[in-house]
């Protein structure tokens, strides 16, 4: 790689987000500081995700105005990064994953896609409230206090914006019922109790740009005439909780909140509220028995929030990526947000790719790309010899999409129609070595143990679709039980007064339509095609193959492994507990995994 | 949440001047509790009670608050803190795998404390470091891309004193 500018960087970023943090980047932020101590010249910053998470930790250069991108950066690295942008000594080509005026491999992943809700995550200090504003940050809320209300809400119905928490209601209906319902105190509050498991664009926007969400909730308060918000923000995102009350404080000082922003006369107030750890807390009745300090238990709508809300009174409740977007359209135009997307579903979504998929991160792409050009074009697919079987969208309320039905546009209505939902936008990706009877006892687990008890349809009949799950998967289904998973989530759906039961069967409705096959090998066959399920696979090992080196059965936790050194050894299957250590460890190859 | 020593008898501060902050307001249940457990390291069911006597609500109401949701715990924390993560993308790379072999390893079940007061392993449903999948935190630490035997040499760590 040549040296790409004789001039010297002005700015060097560390992505410092959870997983940033969590690979390393905190070392390798620290060892920039000491090596830049005598550089006046170059900035260092801080910021959060770009989404890239499988190249983390990351590290970006600015020379002239192009921006460098180096991937899986440890101290070391970081160190050859500034010798060869500094005195051009070395190369680092290997390290770099993408490159604004160049090519590199990651380009053609970002160049496919459309960065609103992300337009600052990745790009700016998120704890320097000048950053923000230096990016056209509280242009929108300027503007919106020039504007009437009424304006500010036809802006936002044109734009087509629907909630991203996963129902898809018009957010500019929302505002519009809120603030035609009667009574002087109205509240905004805004659903950061991100709980699906695979779903985390929340916690990276949070991290990365928490002034954008500020920013959208005070347009919400202009437009809806409340003057009090609430963030209601997982416990167990503890660096977005900090993030927020950061920004909450700098935005105080330089005026964009509390009394008379910007001497318009308007008063706007956010708290934080964390949360105390319960999934159906993301479900906005349940949410607000949480705020109010209750069990968070749902109750029946009507009446909806935008009528009696928090405290009673008319709230409107919308999820951190739904206000993230709120500033761009009032900055770019209604007209520009709705040129993205198609049909009803307007403007871009963020996903969560994870799971199998070989580029698991954040991405953000206009509604109605096709699943495949996400997973395939974006993700780059699965691992070398496997095969996508189906992805995994909407988390514990959606469904499994399988792999002939990838060409599905990604918009509410497609996705609804294969019996998924899209969901907060988590995107599992599971290959053939994922058991698709596995992956729905899995989710069944997770909304048994997070039903809230309240209606005896959920408590109850989620409890008694896993325990068909679980004997399923321990090869001891009946045929009749198919039968009797598909009575139960009709029942259990028609019988939940929230969105937690109502859409609890879902991931067991869409694997048994498109997965019947691998149902009917467990129960007819004892068998598990992906040889997931512990009690329907042995382990062996070749003994034509075994080279004696005791090293598996050095590693097996349990003993189970004997035979001599030099000699074939041999697994006690009824001692093994399917743990797969061996496999791992085996320099040879000699152990197989069967299903009979 | 930082990880906590057990708190003995004699460590426990009157209740007294944490409860009258909460005189004479509504909806107080979840920060009394979260102050309570503040001050103790986790909820002792004599502490709720008392509270629940000291402002005349009944202590069914407190306690069903604190079984309701899942950052209350009626025992003792060990010193480090394990939350496994049991997610989707963490279950499809394996950590169920991860949460049995920690199980055998420290000798108990979900949600409780090792002999020595050491671990206390939990499972939680997303940490949100999909990418990283399987993903564990100790304390404050996460560590990502485990297997079963590199969980159990994390821990090895901690127990050393190393970490």
């Amino acid at each position: 790689m040549e040296r790409p500018s004789l001039a010297t960087p002005t700015t060097v970023r560390v992505g410092l987000a959870s997983c940033g943090i969590a690979s390393g980047a905190t070392a390798v932020y620290e060892k920039l500081r000491s090596l830049l101590a005598d550089h006046d010249d170059i900035e260092l910053q801080q910021v959060g995700c770009v989404g890239l998470c499988f190249h983390e930790p990351l590290v970006e250069v600015e020379v002239d105005g192009t921006r460098y991108l180096y991937g899986e950066v440890t101290p070391e690295i970081a160190e050859a990064i500034l010798a060869f942008h500094l005195r051009g000594e070395g190369d680092i080509e290997e390290r770099l994953v993408f490159n604004s005026e160049g090519d590199a491999a990651e380009n053609a992943m970002l160049a496919k896609q459309v960065r609103i809700v992300l337009r600052n995550c990745g790009h700016i200090d998120p704890e320097r409230i000048e950053a923000y504003v230096a990016r056209d940050g509280y242009q929108a809320l300027t503007q919106a206090l020039r504007m009437k209300p009424e304006e500010i809400i036809a802006e936002v119905e044109k734009s087509g914006l629907r909630g991203r928490g996963g129902a898809g209601f018009s957010t500019g209906l929302k505002w519009r019922f809120t603030r035609a319902a009667a009574g002087d105190v109205k509240y905004v509050v805004c659903n950061a109790d991100e709980g699906d498991p695979g779903a985390f664009m929340d916690r990276s926007v949070l991290e990365g740009d928490p002034h954008s969400v500020l920013e959208g909730m005070a347009i919400c308060a202009r437009s809806v005439g409340a003057s009090e918000g609430v963030i209601y923000c997982r416990a167990e995102y503890p660096l977005a909780v900090r993030r927020l009350e950061g920004a909450i404080a700098q935005a105080r000082q330089a005026g964009y909140l509390g009394r008379d922003i910007l001497r318009s006369g308007f008063d706007f107030e956010i708290k934080v509220k964390e949360g105390a750890g319960a999934f159906v807390c993301g479900e906005e009745t349940a949410l607000l028995a949480s705020i109010e300090g209750r069990r968070g238990t749902p109750r029946p709508r009507p009446p909806f929030p935008a009528q009696k809300g928090l405290w009673g009174k008319p709230t409107v409740i919308n999820n951190v990526e739904t206000f993230a977007n709120v500033p761009w359209i009032l900055v770019h135009g209604a007209d520009a947000f709705a040129r993205h997307g198609v049909g009803k579903s307007r403007g871009t979504k963020v996903f969560a790719l994870a799971g199998k998929v070989r580029k698991g991160g954040l991405v953000e792409v206009p509604m109605g790309m096709p699943l495949r050009e996400l997973v395939e074009g974006i993700g780059g697919g699965v691992g070398e010899g496997h095969a996508i079987k189906a992805v995994q969208m909407g988390g514990p309320s959606g469904g499994c999409i399988p792999a002939e039905l990838l060409d599905t546009p990604v918009d509410y209505e497609s996705i609804t129609a294969t019996g998924a939902i899209m969901g907060s936008g988590g995107m599992v990706v599971l290959d053939d070595t994922s058991c698709m009877v596995d992956v729905a006892r899995f989710f069944l687990h997770f909304t048994q143990s997070e039903s809230c008890g309240k209606c005896p349809f959920c408590r109850i009949g989620t409890r008694r679709m896993l325990e068909i799950l679980e004997r399923i998967c321990r090869g001891e289904g009946k045929v009749s039980d198919l039968a009797r998973l598909e009575e139960l989530s009709v029942q259990v759906k028609d019988g939940s007064l929230c969105g937690l039961g109502q859409t609890a069967p879902n991931p067991v409705l869409t694997t048994l339509r498109y997965f019947r096959g691998e149902y009917e090998a467990h129960i007819v066959d004892k068998r598990c095609p992906a040889k997931v399920c512990t009690t329907l696979i042995h382990y062996r090992i070749d003994p034509g193959t075994c080279i004696g080196c005791t090293l598996c059965a050095r590693q097996c936790p349990v003993s189970a492994i004997s035979g001599e050194r030099r000699k074939a050894h041999t697994i006690v299957d009824e001692t093994c507990v399917r743990c797969g250590q061996c496999v791992t460890v085996c320099p040879v190859q000699a152990i197989s995994v069967e299903s009979p | 949440m930082c990880p906590r020593s057990p708190v003995g008898e004699a460590d426990r501060a009157d209740l007294t001047p944490l409860v009258e902050t909460y005189r004479g307001r509504h909806g107080v249940a979840i920060p009394l509790l979260a102050d309570i457990q503040r001050q103790f390291g986790y909820l002792p069911a004599e502490a709720v009670e008392e509270a629940a006597r000291a402002l005349d609500i009944p202590a069914a109401e407190l306690f069903g608050v604190a079984t309701f949701y899942s950052m209350f715990r009626l025992k003792p924390l060990g010193v480090h803190v394990i939350r496994l993560c049991r997610g989707t993308a963490c279950h499809v790379q394996g950590s169920l795998r991860i949460a049995e072999e920690l199980q055998r390893h420290l000798k108990v079940a979900e949600g409780d404390t090792t002999e020595d007061g050491l671990f206390t392993l939990q499972f939680v449903a997303c940490l949100g470091c999909c990418s990283l999948a399987p993903v564990m935190m100790v304390g404050e630490d996460v560590h990502g891309r485990l297997t079963p035997d590199k969980a159990v040499k994390v821990l090895d760590a901690y127990r050393d004193g190393k970490a």
